[in-house]
């Protein structure tokens, strides 16, 4: 591991100040937050991550996680995983989110992992965390070894010549589900970005995951009031019942009025290169009556671009299921 | 009874027991050479690795005394540079440190503190030999800056019991033969005491999904939950 200059700043100015001097905020960035550290320290160990500078974040006051001025829920950056997976209003307003999270990871890992931390953990490509393979997110233009290679735990949706990584997070896909907003904090003011627009397909730019600028700190995730009489469901398909990453997940916000689906949202975790939030699902499910044969064309639909690489076709047709599966769960928590 | 940090009584060590742990790098070497007899296992192959594998004679048979300690890493003078200073407080005691900032919280503690009881499995957050916890919170120490901890109340198995007065957890641990190589044992007696203190139901199946973040090579895992459950339906 490179060696570095550790600050330990007391104002979200100071850690803004230090942050906006590194070139870039994507993959190469000089300047780093820590946070829980569970990403950023992992990939320093891999020598994946190199910055030259380490600002610890965790003595900002940024972990409240409080009723938003909308009627929503404002979760802070700093708010602990295992914090926000166990309160009360998430429990109750936002189970979804919830699920998403104790299926991640480990209790360990939970209590020290941060919200901002987990919108942007990093690819579990093993070409990307292992400097003797080319990769494209690490160095454009130098290759993906995954396409050729060993691509399993790979991506089907959005994925592009040059880069089939998948986003590994279930966080994201439940706060993709319920339409969460991103607060950022630069020397320029505050921006709010919805959480669809916050991640990049990698295109020919794998480096660019995300629309963060040097000196970007995210201050807090909101969520928009819950929707009434809505249920959800996050389900998450993995080689192991613990301890591992999706090969598939769906998550699921519907209410259901009058024998009609009246609100459906459809995100989905392990198959694409961002939290996927499929409008094709959507599309095929307002309106109609919440019955099998019509969450079987919705899967079909929301699969119809997929793109599979040599290892991984069966997640096609798992993720198909995975939808119908978690779209009936749906229905019988109702 | 088991004494614990947080009881009344608890009175912390006021130094590093320096007969356990005759190499480490914090503690002053003793005055006098211990006997031949005495030699720990720490010693002896640390002795093996020095001199290599082809050496004449093994330390224990020269009665070769514990080796001098190694320059500490608290001298300011050989690590001035790039160095961070961090008051750690672990077990009840402070230590004033200054630390290469790549240090992990979880070598700080092993080579640095002179505690070598979290072990290092993964290095990399998978496998949760290294619990420990930070503010009462289980957490993988690996994972975490030493520098990073300058007002949190770290607890390690150290600072759990001791073998005089052993946790109860430990003890369960003992009765039930949750280990076998003992490598993973306390990571899993951490993450086990942490649970105590957690919202998880109350069947084998619930303790089994509190305790998947500790991985057990040797497959302990029947007898880990079996005394992870006494402790729990007894208190």
């Amino acid at each position: 591991m490179d060696s570095f200059i550790f600050t330990q700043p007391t104002t979200i100015g100071q850690a803004i100040e230090s942050a906006a001097k590194s070139p870039t905020a994507q993959q190469g960035a000089r300047v780093r937050f820590v946070a829980g550290g569970t990403t950023l320290i992992d990939l320093m160990k891999l020598n994946v991550e190199r910055p030259q500078e380490i600002v610890d974040i965790n003595a900002l006051p940024l972990n409240r996680i409080e009723p938003s001025s909308t009627g929503g829920l404002a979760i802070g950056a700093l708010a602990r995983n295992s914090d926000v997976a166990r309160h009360p209003t998430v429990l109750r307003d936002y189970p979804v989110l919830s699920q998403a999270l104790l299926s991640g990871a480990s209790p360990q890992l939970r209590n020290m992992a941060t919200t901002a931390g987990n919108l942007l953990q990093r690819t579990r490509c093993v070409y990307f965390r292992d400097t003797a393979h080319a990769c494209n997110k690490r160095e454009p233009g130098s290759g993906c070894s995954a396409i050729d290679g060993h691509n399993r735990m790979l991506a089907i949706l959005g994925t592009s010549k040059d880069c089939i990584a998948t986003n590994p997070s279930d966080q994201n896909v439940a706060l993709t589900a319920l339409e969460a907003t991103i607060q950022i904090q630069s020397s320029k003011g505050k921006r709010s970005v919805p959480i669809h627009d916050f991640y990049l397909e990698p295109g020919s730019t794998p480096n660019r995951e995300n629309l963060l600028e040097p000196g970007d700190l995210i201050t807090s995730v909101t969520l928009p009031p819950p929707v009434a009489g809505a249920h959800s469901t996050y389900l998450k398909l993995r080689d192991r019942a613990a301890y591992e990453f999706a090969l598939a997940s769906a998550a699921i916000v519907m209410k259901v009025s009058g024998g009609k689906i009246q609100h459906i949202r459809v995100a989905l975790g392990g198959v694409g290169t961002k939290p996927w939030r499929s409008f094709e699902a959507e599309q095929a499910l307002v309106g109609r009556a919440p019955d099998r044969a019509v969450f079987v064309k919705a899967a079909e639909a929301a699969l119809s671009d997929a793109r599979p690489a040599s290892e991984n076709a069966f997640k096609v047709e798992l993720c198909r299921r995975s939808i119908v599966r978690a779209l009936t769960m749906s229905t019988m928590s109702a | 009874m088991a004494k614990h940090p947080t009881d009344k009584e608890f009175e912390a060590p006021s130094r590093v027991d320096a007969e356990s742990y005759p190499d480490s790098a914090s503690v002053a070497p003793p005055a006098e050479a211990p006997s031949a007899n005495r030699v720990s296992r720490r010693a002896f192959l640390s002795h093996l690795g020095a001199a290599g594998l082809t050496a004449a004679a093994p330390p224990v048979l020269a009665a070769t005394p514990a080796p001098a300690a190694p320059a500490p890493s608290t001298t300011a003078d050989a690590l001035g540079e790039g160095t961070v200073s961090i008051n750690l407080k672990v077990n009840g005691q402070s230590h004033a440190l200054r630390l290469d900032p790549r240090t992990t919280l979880l070598d700080c503690l092993r080579e640095n503190l002179a505690l070598p009881g979290t072990k290092k499995g993964c290095d990399h957050g998978q496998c949760g030999a290294c619990t420990v916890h930070v503010n009462g919170r289980r957490v993988n120490s690996c994972l975490s800056f030493a520098v990073m901890h300058p007002n949190d109340e770290i607890t390690t198995i150290e600072g759990i019991g001791q073998p005089d007065h052993l946790h109860p957890m430990q003890a369960a641990f003992i009765e039930h033969d949750g280990y076998q190589c003992g490598y993973c044992t306390s990571g899993q007696i951490m993450s086990a005491i942490a649970v105590l203190r957690e919202n998880v139901g109350p069947t084998d199946a619930d303790v089994k999904q509190a305790m998947y973040g500790n991985i057990c090579r040797c497959g302990a895992y029947s007898n880990i939950v079996a005394a992870v459950q006494q402790v729990r339906q007894s208190s």
